[in-house]
């Protein structure tokens, strides 16, 4: 980061403000097509994981080897769409929500530290920050099922909206045993702290039990976040047709399909930077791994474990899922965050 | 259907206040006909509070062909094609049920060898419905890889009738007096039991690892949908429906037909283990373990296979009945599968009246749908296991 600033301010001859404003566009520009490729990459993994996991091969013939071009060519396909507006929905609604699910999941990838010095936006309330603006996702669900004018889109925004907003308690509780150890609110710090190989890593239970325990429970509340099965309420591809997005075509509905895995994807490295140590290599002795060959190993692995869980397992239903949430992983978590502190105080751990 | 108002919990039509003051009503919600979860063409219009169901209207006729009409216009020997596509995810058992009645009202024998390879075809279609019914209820709680898995096993039942009638899907195999061919000669009879073993002992276990057992998936189905005894009787639930709320009923063994009577087999019934006798599971379930049973019953019949012809000689192109009236009932996949045939004496049937067990099994719904959430209501049509096309032949 430091080097761009260098760049624009030595070699293009700008001033401070000018510099900020070119690294903040040309890092926009760069998480965006990050997030675009993600996006077709995890497409492409998911129906491979899927079909493996079903006893079939997953797409094996656009491109030549393993299909690797379906997904490109979903989404070309995608472009060419007619993009269909019901007559009777809300159209400025209609036509906002999938830009605003998208930006959810887009802002949030502005704070994720991917090298220990690149990230796009370094400050000190980054894990606040993402956790706030990830939460965009549900009013622009809500917004889908609503303007769509359509029943079974309104049931799925009504239960993507209970499901999303209670999940984020579980979500943020987990992550604040992580910043108690830390001190610190910002990803970069949070890495920092963890250095030293596997065994500092926070996940490590004899480093503290409590931080393994609030890993589980973040990584069940990601699940739940991302909308991915077994708790794919607002969706619920038997029972609610498609759910929120129901009503949509073409590019609209690529949005909503790009949201959901630039999200899948956000969510596990943010397990990635809070629990298994971020960009650090496991074990000393690899230090030659680029650092961010890391952060995205770690994360795509984590990715994997989310697929494997989706097409394994059978879906809940909506008030058992709520009820996993109030009554069993939001008190679980604040144990959680009591265990840990007293924990660190035990050893002498806390910041 | 009556137009009284449904009372839930003590609230029925109009009484939706949640918010003193504001008038709620009931959502309309149209289930249907195109809807992933109702298995076909079926159309549910539900009246529900949020996700509670207030009532439930099944609304049929959207896969009507006039099957029965039809039986007035052709022979005995050509309608048989059009029981193959009552239940067309086991076409052998309607091909069984509407030969049984032809033969009865002939009072013609059928060879020893046809009766044996009908069981064992019937039994084989058996264990590809109840892989459908598996895969797709497991599918209806968001199942999607067992799904598959089943799908994997059918293909090779489909393989293997596709060998003895030449069809993959709908055969036309059994005529009056007989089957239309006889068994391959190229090592069919071990290639099926080579089958049923692995079905048996190796694939049935692994759905049950998979989707039988899963807390999930028995915390979604467990004590939902409950269909007690009385209930499914009065309905005139069949098959799995009924076996799932603990009666004891099964043709094959209560009203013995073919030669199902000389296998050692038993009746599968709900035993409410996981939650209440007649819930979802326990009519998955049965499904599950009657697979198990139908291996059984395939194996002996196949071991057994005695030697002589497939078909009666005597019959010809056109078969002629005789003036009078037969019933006769089989035991289906889905149920017992009645044919009640009228004659004239002529070259067609003068009525046909089919007994479809899928028709009675989904009125149920109305009275057990009702006050049960949504995603629930989803569980209890995927564990009846309905086919339309059976449902309005």
């Amino acid at each position: 980061m430091q080097l761009l600033y260098d760049f624009f301010t030595g070699q293009a001859g700008m001033d401070l403000a000018g510099a900020h404003i070119a690294v903040a566009s040309l890092m926009a520009v760069l998480m965006f097509t990050v997030m675009a490729l993600c996006a077709i990459i995890f497409t492409w993994m998911e129906r491979k994981v899927a079909g493996f996991m079903q006893s079939r091969y997953g797409p094996m013939y656009t491109g030549r080897w393993h299909g690797w071009a379906q997904a490109v060519a979903d989404m070309l396909k995608i472009l060419g769409k007619e993009d269909i507006i019901p007559g009777e929905a809300d159209k400025g609604m209609f036509q906002f929500a999938p830009i605003l699910v998208l930006l959810g999941s887009l802002l949030a990838w502005a704070a994720i530290p991917w090298a220990p010095d690149f990230v796009a936006a370094d400050f000190d309330l980054g894990l606040f920050y993402i956790f706030a603006v990830s939460s965009l996702v549900v009013i622009g669900i809500l917004m889908a099922g609503w303007s769509s004018n359509n029943k079974w889109a309104l049931y799925g925004a009504a239960r993507g909206a209970a499901q999303m907003v209670s999940y984020e308690i579980p979500l943020a509780l987990a992550a604040i045993p992580v910043v108690m150890r830390t001190g610190s609110l910002n990803p970069q710090d949070i890495i920092i702290a963890q250095q030293g190989g596997i065994w500092n890593w926070n996940i490590n239970p004899i480093m503290n039990p409590f931080l393994f325990i609030a890993f589980f429970m973040y990584f069940i509340a990601s699940i739940a976040e991302t909308n991915r099965g077994p708790f794919d309420m607002p969706e619920t591809e038997s029972e609610l047709v498609a759910g929120y997005h129901t009503e949509y075509t073409g590019m609209r509905f690529a949005f909503f399909f790009l949201s959901e895995y630039a999200n899948l994807f956000l969510v596990s490295m943010i397990a990635t930077m809070l629990f298994l140590g971020g960009w650090w290599a496991p074990f000393p002795g690899m230090a030659w791994i680029p650092p961010a060959l890391n952060f995205i190993i770690k994360g795509v692995l984590l990715v994997f474990l989310n697929m494997w869980v989706r097409w394994t397992l059978p879906r809940v239903r909506v008030d058992q899922l709520m009820f996993l949430c109030w009554k069993v992983m939001i008190p679980l978590s604040l144990l959680c965050v009591v265990g840990a502190g007293l924990w660190m105080m035990a050893w002498g751990q806390l910041k | 259907m009556a137009n009284e108002p449904t009372m839930v919990n003590g609230r029925g039509w109009g009484d939706q206040d949640h918010v003193p003051g504001i008038k709620s009503e009931l959502l309309e919600l149209n289930m249907g006909p195109q809807h992933p979860a109702t298995h076909g063409v079926l159309r549910l219009l539900l009246h529900t509070d949020g996700e509670i169901v207030y009532k439930v209207t099944p609304v049929l006729g959207y896969l009507h062909r006039c099957a029965e009409k039809i039986a007035e216009g052709v022979n005995y020997k050509q309608w048989v094609v059009y029981t193959d596509r009552f239940d067309y995810l086991a076409p052998m058992c309607c091909n069984h049920a509407y030969v049984t009645a032809v033969e009865k009202l002939m009072g013609q024998a059928v060879p020893e060898r046809a009766e044996h390879i009908r069981v064992a075809t019937s039994e084989l279609s058996r264990i590809a419905s109840h892989l459908i019914a598996l895969a797709t209820f497991g599918l209806d709680m968001g199942a999607w890889t067992p799904l598959l898995y089943c799908f994997r096993e059918r293909e090779e039942i489909l393989n293997l009738l596709e060998r003895i009638s030449g069809g993959r899907m709908l055969y036309n195999y059994m005529i009056p007096g007989g089957v239309r061919y006889d068994v391959p000669n190229d090592n069919w009879v071990a290639d099926v039991l080579d089958f049923v073993d692995l079905m048996e002992h190796n694939k049935l276990p692994e759905y049950n690892t998979l989707l039988s057992y899963n807390k999930i998936f028995i915390e979604r189905t467990a004590d939902v949908g409950i269909i007690d005894a009385k209930t499914a009787l009065d309905y005139g639930c069949t098959g799995p429906v009924l076996r799932g709320s603990g009666v004891d009923f099964d043709c094959r063994r209560d009203d013995p037909y073919s030669v199902y009577h000389k296998f050692d087999w038993q009746v599968q019934i709900g035993h409410g283990e996981k939650g209440t006798v007649g819930d979802c599971w326990d009519r998955y379930i049965v499904r599950a373990r009657e697979i198990e049973q139908s291996c059984r019953i395939i194996r002996q019949a196949l071991q057994t296979l005695p030697d002589g012809p497939y078909q009666a000689l005597a019959l010809k192109a056109i078969v002629k009945v005789p003036a009078g009236a037969a019933y006769t009932r089989v035991e289906s996949s889905k149920g017992e599968l009645g044919h009640y045939i009228i004659s004239d004496g002529g070259q067609t049937a003068f009525r046909n009246k089919v007994r479809s067990p899928s028709f009675c099994n989904l009125q149920v719904v109305e009275k057990v749908g009702v006050g049960q959430m949504v995603s629930d209501l989803v569980a209890l049509v995927g564990s009846l296991d309905i086919v339309l096309g059976e449902i309005d032949r």
